[in-house]
């Protein structure tokens, strides 16, 4: 490995009033590498990264960031944020939060500073709704917004949690692309977390996998395939290769999903 | 017969406990206003109203002592400001539960104290004063320690200016962007305790949550920026402040022998305020899509 990692993760452990969440966690984040974290509802995403961010105590491991790097070195978009429709920010103000929110003091404005907030809303594709109230915005332009704050102080870890959800799919592969060459361009290293890998398959370089409080790293293209992945879901499936890009589909009906089915028949609405 | 007369009733500024009333209310509007934009931002207006409630408990306590008022306010918002950020519920609903508690508790001790007050027979008037304010009775000699309090807020605030902002975007946000928020959320809280008790000490402890929220929600309407948030709270609460002042003063002159409550006019020009913001803000509706018959 030419870069050093961005991120190291060694032997974390969590547990929320003793229940583990996470057990043994290990893997590595290169510099300026891609890196998604993949795993179903409750499997300990939004706590991972937390740990990372030290808004989360771990029971025992380590989390490194790379070296003189503290906390404010990383970017962080969070999962689930409402965002009151009164609050007075402005697209503008929430991005320059980013650059010196954490500072004691009046805001003092400096032509430096709104260049820099201007250069970070242009590479979002925020100027559009740069002065409207970011509590007014949809989920999609709240997304941008929140990724350039995230990004403004160019850290060198940029973590996102669930930047996906909510997006169309047009929004999505804007967004995916977007969050792609932002980490070229700065050389970020970014970890971000979706339950679903598709729209990040041509993208990314290493996936972490999380299950049952366990994780899996590895390269993109050693885990992107038909055995490994149907090991890790616990069911079939197959990684397929249309018009050139790669697709994760499920061959069949995962066993709940069908044993759902039998215990709860859906019925076809009845049309007069 | 100069112009400014027709406004400004003759005597008006000549009159100490006019010019007392306009200086501490002032710096009350000032910065329940600067403190009260916060307040809404983070969702904490029942806090506040809590607050003044239980520091009218000091309030109270101050009158059977004999002791400045403003001190028995200052001294019990204060401790319960500390207590509640102490006790940091995150929780909204636990937050408001708790705070209900304590505003019970609060105001109990309250009616306790002026009970006892009225029993000694000396304060009859401490009650009305304590819980809705009587601004031409403020003693001149606190006007430098309500100055020295409203400074005090001010400069506390913008101190914490923008971790504040920060915070009250997402504590999360803040927190991981590494904000101090519990440190924010406690300095925040005690500039909310200064401004509740200098609030009380004019509009009346009950009324207090009038001079905080209102300029405040009413600013928070249009503004779409913080500073001009701020700027747009601080000059409708001091606008209705000596508004209020001037009509009650003149209300002398409607109703021989006695004039009206001060607050009254406080709290009636910051509800036009706010009636008057939503207009600013509204725009001709688009009308209703029809559906094909
Ligand atoms: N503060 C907490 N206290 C107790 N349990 C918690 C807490 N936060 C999370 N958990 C539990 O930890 C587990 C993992 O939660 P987490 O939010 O990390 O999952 P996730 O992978 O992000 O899920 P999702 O895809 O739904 O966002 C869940 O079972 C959850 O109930
Ligand atoms: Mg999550």
């Amino acid at each position: 490995m030419t870069e050093p990692a961005a991120l190291s993760v060694h032997s974390l452990s969590v547990s929320f009033s003793g229940r583990p969440i996470l057990k043994d966690v290990q893997f590595e984040v290169a510099g300026g590498e891609f890196c998604a974290l993949i795993g179903a509802n409750g499997s300990g995403k939004t706590t991972l990264l937390k740990a990372i961010l030290g808004l989360v105590r771990p029971q025992s491991g380590e989390v490194r960031i790379e070296a003189g790097a503290g906390v404010a070195r990383i970017g962080y978009v969070p999962q689930k944020i409402s965002i009151d429709p009164y609050l007075p920010l402005r697209s503008r103000d929430v991005v320059a939060l980013g650059l010196d929110g954490a500072r004691w003091g009046w805001l003092r404005r400096s032509a430096a500073r709104e260049a820099r907030v201007q250069e970070m809303l242009e590479a979002v594709g925020a100027v559009d709704f740069a002065d409207r109230r970011v509590g007014q915005l949809s989920g999609g332009q709240q997304q941008r917004v929140l990724i350039a704050h995230a990004l403004v102080r160019r850290p060198r870890l940029l973590l996102l949690d669930e930047p996906l959800a909510n997006l169309d799919v047009r929004s999505t592969a804007e967004i995916v692309a977007l969050l792609r060459r932002l980490s070229v361009q700065y050389r970020t290293a970014v970890l971000l977390s979706a339950h679903d890998m598709n729209p990040l398959l041509p993208v990314i370089d290493r996936i972490v996998y999380l299950a049952s409080c366990c994780a899996v790293s590895g390269k993109a293209d050693e885990v992107i395939r038909t055995e490994v992945l149907s090991r890790l879901y616990g069911y079939h499936v197959d990684v397929v290769r249309v018009h050139g890009r790669v697709v994760v589909i499920a061959a069949h009906e995962p066993e709940e999903i069908r044993a759902a089915l039998a215990r709860d028949p859906v019925h076809t609405a009845q049309v007069p | 017969m100069y112009p400014l007369e027709l406004i400004v009733p003759p005597g008006f500024l000549a009159n100490e406990p006019v010019r007392t009333a306009l200086i501490v209310g002032a710096g009350a509007a000032i910065v329940s206003a600067v403190v009260g934009v916060f307040t809404v931002m983070r969702g904490q207006s029942f806090a506040g109203h809590a607050l003044a409630d239980v520091s009218s408990a000091g309030g109270s306590a101050a009158f059977l002592l004999g002791i400045s008022p403003l001190l028995g306010f200052l001294g019990v918002a204060a401790l319960a400001a500390g207590a509640m950020e102490w006790a940091d519920v995150r929780d909204a609903r636990e937050r408001d539960l708790v705070t209900g508690v304590m505003l019970g508790v609060g105001l109990g001790v309250t009616a306790l104290l002026l009970y006892l007050g009225t029993i000694q027979g000396s304060t009859s008037g401490a009650a009305i004063a304590v819980l809705f304010g009587s601004m031409f009775t403020i003693p001149a000699s606190i006007v430098p320690l309500a100055i020295g309090v409203a400074g005090v807020a001010l400069v506390a605030i913008a101190v914490i200016y923008r971790p504040l902002l920060l915070s009250s975007l997402s504590a999360d946000l803040a927190q991981a962007r590494g904000a101090r928020v519990r440190r924010t959320g406690l300095v925040h809280a005690l500039a909310l305790a200064l401004a509740v008790s200098l609030a009380a000490m004019t509009v009346g402890a009950i009324l207090s949550t009038a001079l905080l929220i209102g300029p405040a929600a009413a600013a928070l309407r249009f503004a779409d920026r913080p500073g001009r948030a701020l700027a747009w709270a601080v000059a409708i609460g001091w606008a209705a402040t000596w508004g209020g002042i001037l009509l009650a003063y003149d209300s002398f002159y409607w109703t021989p022998g006695h004039g009206w409550p001060v607050s009254f006019f406080i709290v009636a020009l910051i509800f036009i305020a706010y009636l008057l913001a939503g207009l600013a803000r509204w725009r001709p509706r688009q009308p209703a899509l029809r559906r094909p018959a």
